[in-house]
């Protein structure tokens, strides 16, 4: 066939390639000096760092016709693999060494880079439809009812990435209008660290968590479940933030929150086996996504603020947020929570 | 290959020449040297270059002489003015609660990084730096409603004031997503659109709400 052709032995260029168009400029660490035309195939995977033996090869031989026109006598020093420097080369020879040096150099590190550097690694997980991203998004409101067979989990990076850099959005919409301080860091960069954190932290936690309750569940599924149970805290944050009502963010955190945990949950008792191991699961990842949201309700909310003055007085701890002038547009919307607060209280 | 299997050398005569194909001299170097023309040239060049997208960005047309010759000195310089009318906007001076000047700076380059990489991994045709480009010239709407805003500031800061700055905002955060989407969506795959213009709406929305939410002292 066609491919097999070039890897039949005794091609005189095919043998032993692994077939990338990097290995091709192998040709030219191949200078063999004053000898024959027959490529020498030994030399064509140099992984192994043979182009500095074939350097010091045809340095060797360069010195030795050098040696020869000179009618010096006495074997050439053989310095096997080690390269010699510039003593004792003259000007041509020299330069040539130094560009053959300079472009192997070159050559190995652009080989590093486009390995470790490729952002095709990634490419896969962003493979996505818009029409997808959308029914996946509605699709972690509702929980599943069939938790006796695995359900199947897309593994993807979109959906997730944007639902948190949304959410940090709304955090820092929320910490704006509740005119929160922040002591010690940035607005940006609390917003940020929290939302991210918790993403990567939990998704972390519970993914090693469901290693030793062996649930079948891998490091991607796990990121990308848990970024789209953050659709139901951002509806809920960006409906609060902006009415402040108590009783409706508790009615919100039960609701929405509940319902994408619920969808959490069920997934992952599909793929888990045994009571113990399920429960065990299920209840941490439910307690902490409840939580988190409970959290970055009160955290920075401005209610709340005027609670923690009358509470701490003058001992105030580190890490507080201070009440300040709120502006004038939202007067209408601090009346109303105020008088809610004086009803549930 | 296989035909020269056969072909021999002989070994006293030796074999040698290049094997690098010699580069033709078509560098534009070649024809003038720009190295010894005096300095305002050089200058005025970048400007025009600089200002030429300007005017790019604010009358967005699908041209694509953002996307060839493409330069950070304008992104670097609106930035920085972003980032210095920025400053001062907290109610104590002691402690300050608006964006510290890293704090833009990091802001808007991270987010640019970001959309360009997830522009790239959706199958994008743009390159790295051209999208960097695109999405630093088109905050120049938003550095001139930043601008409106200071003064409309000085004016005074009530209610009325409020309003003028958020129909300001709000109108510069349409024509900048506006821009960069006619620039950026040609490169993407048809069906995949707005999956690229999302993070970019997210990316303008929250400078412009960095720009709204600013109160000087």
């Amino acid at each position: 066939a066609g491919p097999d052709t070039m890897s039949a032995p005794g091609a005189a260029a095919g043998g032993g390639r692994s077939g990338t168009a990097a290995e091709w400029g192998g040709f030219e660490d191949n200078m063999q000096g004053g000898g024959s035309a027959v490529i020498d195939m030994e030399n064509m995977d140099d992984t192994s760092g043979s182009s500095f033996e074939d350097m010091g090869e045809m340095h060797q031989r360069m010195k030795e016709e050098e040696e020869e026109e000179e009618g010096e006598a006495g074997a050439a020093e053989e310095e096997d693999g080690e390269f010699l420097g510039m003593k004792g080369l003259r000007g041509q020879l020299g330069r040539q060494v130094a560009d053959q040096m300079w472009q192997v150099g070159k050559r190995q590190a652009s080989r590093a880079f486009s390995l470790y550097a490729n952002i095709d690694i990634l490419r896969p997980y962003f493979d996505v439809e818009p029409v997808q991203v959308r029914a996946r998004l509605l699709e972690s409101m509702i929980p599943v009812k069939m938790i006796n067979f695995p359900q199947k989990i897309a593994g993807e990076l979109y959906g997730p990435l944007m639902l948190v850099f949304t959410l940090v959005a709304i955090l820092l919409h929320g910490m704006k209008t509740s005119d929160t301080i922040i002591r010690e860091g940035t607005l940006m960069g609390t917003a940020i660290g929290t939302c991210f954190g918790y993403w990567l932290g939990v998704s972390s936690f519970i993914y090693f968590l469901a290693y030793l309750c062996n649930a079948q569940i891998t490091m991607v599924q796990m990121l990308s479940l848990l970024g789209y149970g953050l659709f139901g805290h951002c509806i809920t944050l960006f409906v609060t933030y902006n009415i402040h009502f108590h009783s409706l963010f508790y009615v919100f955190w039960l609701g929405v929150g509940g319902l994408s945990t619920l969808r959490m949950v069920a997934v992952l008792v599909s793929r888990t086996v045994g009571h113990t191991q399920r429960l065990i699961l299920c209840g941490t990842l439910a307690a902490l996504h409840m939580l988190f949201l409970l959290y970055l309700h009160f955290a920075y909310h401005k209610v709340v603020e005027g609670i923690l003055d009358t509470l701490e007085g003058p001992n105030m701890p580190p890490f507080q947020r201070v009440a300040r002038d709120i502006p004038v547009v939202s007067n209408a919307v601090l009346n109303i929570t105020a008088k809610a607060m004086a009803l549930t209280l | 290959f296989a035909g020269l299997a056969d072909v021999s050398i002989a070994e006293d005569i030796p074999v040698e020449g290049e094997i690098t194909v010699p580069v033709g001299s078509h560098s534009p170097d070649e024809d003038y040297s720009t190295l010894d023309e005096p300095v305002k040239d050089t200058i005025m060049r970048d400007l025009k270059a600089v200002g030429k997208k300007f005017v790019h960005v604010m009358y967005p047309k699908k041209s694509s002489a953002l996307l060839r010759d493409w330069d950070l000195w304008g992104p670097l310089v609106l930035c920085v003015s972003l980032a210095l009318m920025l400053q001062g906007g907290s109610a104590d001076s002691k402690e300050d609660g608006g964006p510290q000047f890293a704090e833009v700076f990091v802001i808007i380059w991270f987010g640019a990084v970001v959309i360009t990489l997830n522009s790239k991994l959706l199958g994008g045709t743009i390159s790295f730096f051209q999208s960097l480009c695109v999405l630093g010239y088109c905050v120049l709407p938003l550095t001139v409603a930043m601008l409106v805003c200071r003064l409309v500031l000085l004016a005074g800061s009530g209610t009325v004031s409020f309003i003028i700055r958020l129909i300001v905002v709000v109108a510069m955060f349409g024509w900048s997503t506006l821009a960069s989407t006619a620039f950026l969506a040609d490169s993407q795959p048809p069906n995949r659109k707005a999956l690229v213009v999302y993070p970019i709406f997210l990316f303008y929305f929250v400078i412009s709400w960095m720009i709204l939410t600013f109160t000087p002292q």
